[in-house]
């Protein structure tokens, strides 16, 4: 019986093929509104986390002042010193890496070509907190960085900006007029969550940076990497405390520091964005709901057409559950083929329209499987309506209705 | 008209059959308490002008529609007593409608059109066919399976409604003007055709008509006036009604 009235169903859809398709052209959009928002959505998601995590994830940064607007009058707070790194590495538990970062601006230079960029002093344990890979040589060896050598390692920007394509790996070139050996080259990164370039940068040892460029022996940023089994806001809470005894401050109210938590930001970031997919995804339903009221409107305009043939149906022996049944079928199996279709259409568009945003493309099975899903719940819900009356109605009235 | 008919124990029989249709001051009696009892093979028609209670009588008959009060034996089932759905039920097994305007589903071919019954009856695609294509060779239209009501003549199209009433092989066939959209040529042809179905499927048929050219083939005759039976006309005898 299930199948007769499918095909029934399918063999009605078939006769009216226009009509068919303009019924479920609302489904169809409201289909093709969610899965393309949401999916569109997720990428950005995506797309953020993967940008932040570029910052490296799970790593406190400190930094002197009171962070982000704040601090504007007094005196400038004391940057860090060498042996603060020591003591976080030495009383801290859950600590996988410290890092000092003392930064300089400066020209590089090499033959003719000439670059501005940005020198980042550091030690090898940089490596760990940060994400880098290497297209080629090594980072500096403990020797190196005990000593202040002048070796570089290189960003992919400058690599291209002053070698183009050749292998910079062993040559000299120079940097805020110090001769510098290129011991390694890293991979591109792109773009920075705040629209930097993060592949424009050179590193060296924090002290050779400190002896030849800054001329102290300050360190401007600390990065403390957190091992991911401890709770990092344990560890930054620790972390003030022994900073702020390092810095005397046990008697004044605030710090005159701040801890950057990059998993912190990428969390309130990418929770953002996920508000956002929800909101458009949710506005893109209520197209959908439209859409199944079109399907009303329409199923009630047909069951009135075809009065006659219902009353035929009935004199010929259809029980009402038949006629409301094949009615039912009807709606669902239209609202079905139009979120098929819906689907269809925005699996092509999110694949068309991810590269030109430049978001990701993710194929999420859940988003797509909610939304048939609801779409023949749409047919069952607004098709019950007309299927209703169909069925109940009189089949003497309806063979004579003209 | 031959007279060689076999009737059978009484299949259908009525009442005191009183039909009202609204209340209050606007109610309209169309049947006032009416008695008929139809045999089992027989082949009648029943004649009238319009509102003497035919079509009443004829959607009681088809289980269509339930007395308001009276009695409506069939096959020992009290009919008034019979929800809507075992009614369709019994429509289903034991009834075959031929109607004025053939209604035939459009745009559907002859042969999905004699399916439908049998769809209902739940049979399975193979049997649908061969049956279905019986019942149109029995008509004549075995060769037109394929064409839709609209490439049909009227007199096909009756055909066609006439097969998918006997597809089920119903106990009786009830004709509502089978003829009233045909010219007198076509109009012979199917009363032939239900006079072969009556004697030789043994099919019951009961045809309304205001034509008595056409109610001249029927055995039994049955006349209504104003809601009631006026007379009751059986050509027994050899001669009556030729």
């Amino acid at each position: 019986m299930y199948a007769t009235t499918f095909l029934l169903a399918v063999r009605e859809i078939r006769r009216h093929l226009l009509r068919s398709f303009l019924t479920i052209l609302g489904i169809v959009i409201g289909v093709w509104a969610v899965v393309t928002m949401v999916t569109l959505g997720n990428g950005a998601t995506a797309a953020v986390k993967q940008q932040i995590s570029s910052l490296g994830s799970n790593v406190l940064q400190v930094r002197p002042g009171q962070g982000f607007g704040r601090g504007g009058g007094g005196p400038q707070p004391p940057d860090f010193k060498i042996e603060d790194l020591d003591a976080i590495r030495g009383q801290l538990v859950g600590v996988t890496a410290v890092a000092p970062l003392v930064q300089s601006t400066g020209a590089a230079v090499y033959n003719a070509a000439n670059w501005s960029t940005t020198i980042n002093g550091t030690n090898r344990e940089y490596f760990v907190a940060q994400p880098w890979t290497f297209t080629g040589g090594r980072m500096f060896s403990p020797a190196e960085e005990q000593a202040g050598k002048a070796v570089c390692i290189i960003g992919s920007t400058v690599r291209n900006r002053l070698f183009r394509g050749a292998d910079p790996v062993g040559k000299r070139f120079r940097i805020k007029n110090i001769s510098c050996e290129i011991i390694g080259t890293l991979a591109a990164k792109g773009q920075g969550g705040f629209g930097n370039d993060q592949d424009d940068i050179v590193l060296m040892p924090y002290k050779a940076v400190q002896r030849r460029m800054t001329g102290n022996r300050d360190v401007r940023t600390i990065m403390v990497s957190v091992d991911d089994a401890y709770d990092s806001q344990a560890i930054q809470a620790s972390l003030r405390k022994l900073l702020r005894e390092r810095r005397h401050l046990t008697s004044e109210p605030e710090d005159d520091f701040n801890i950057f938590d990059t998993k912190q930001i990428s969390d309130t970031l990418s929770g953002t964005t996920q508000i956002l997919t929800s909101l458009l995804g949710a506005v893109a339903a209520v197209s959908l709901l439209v859409g199944g009221i079109g399907i009303m409107n329409i199923m009630l305009v047909s069951v009135t057409e075809r009065t006659r043939e219902i009353g035929i149906r009935l004199a010929i022996g259809a029980v009402a559950r038949e006629v409301l049944l094949q009615f039912l079928v009807e709606a669902v199996t239209l609202s079905c083929l139009g979120g098929l279709l819906g689907l269809l259409l925005a699996l092509i568009s999110t694949m068309v329209l991810a590269p030109v945003l430049q978001v990701p493309f993710i194929f999420d099975p859940k988003i797509n499987l909610l939304a048939f899903f609801f779409s023949a719940l749409i047919g069952v819900v607004f098709g019950y309506f007309p299927a209703r009356r169909a069925a109940s109605l009189n089949p003497i009235e309806a063979l004579r209705h003209e | 008209m031959a007279s060689d008919i076999a009737l059978g124990e009484t299949l259908i029989s009525l009442r005191g059959v009183t039909k009202v249709f609204g209340e209050g001051p606007t109610a309209f009696s169309a049947l006032k308490g009416v008695d008929i009892d139809i045999a089992r093979g027989d082949f009648v028609a029943v004649m009238g002008p319009s509102g003497s209670g035919k079509s009443t009588t004829m959607n009681i008959l088809g289980c269509l529609d339930v007395p308001t009060d009276g009695q409506f034996l069939f096959r020992g089932h009290h009919v008034e007593r019979l929800e809507r759905d075992q009614r369709a039920l019994l429509r289903r097994r034991y009834l075959g409608f031929v109607f004025q305007g053939f209604n035939l589903l459009a745009r559907t071919t002859a042969l999905e059109n004699v399916e439908l019954p049998l769809v209902y009856r739940g049979e399975d695609k193979a049997r649908r066919h061969k049956l279905a294509m019986a019942a149109l060779d029995k008509v004549g239209l075995a060769d037109w399976w394929d064409h839709t009501p609209a490439e049909l003549s009227g007199g096909q199209q009756q055909r066609v409604a006439i097969a998918r009433a006997i597809v089920t092989h119903p106990d009786v066939l009830l004709a509502d003007e089978p003829t009233g959209n045909l010219d007198t040529e076509r109009s012979i042809e199917i009363m032939e055709l239900l006079t072969d179905l009556n004697r030789n499927s043994g099919i019951t048929v009961l045809m309304v008509t205001h034509e008595a050219e056409m109610a001249a083939f029927a055995h039994t005759i049955i006349h209504f006036r104003d809601g009631l039976v006026e007379r009751t006309e059986v050509k027994d005898a050899p001669g009556v009604g030729s």
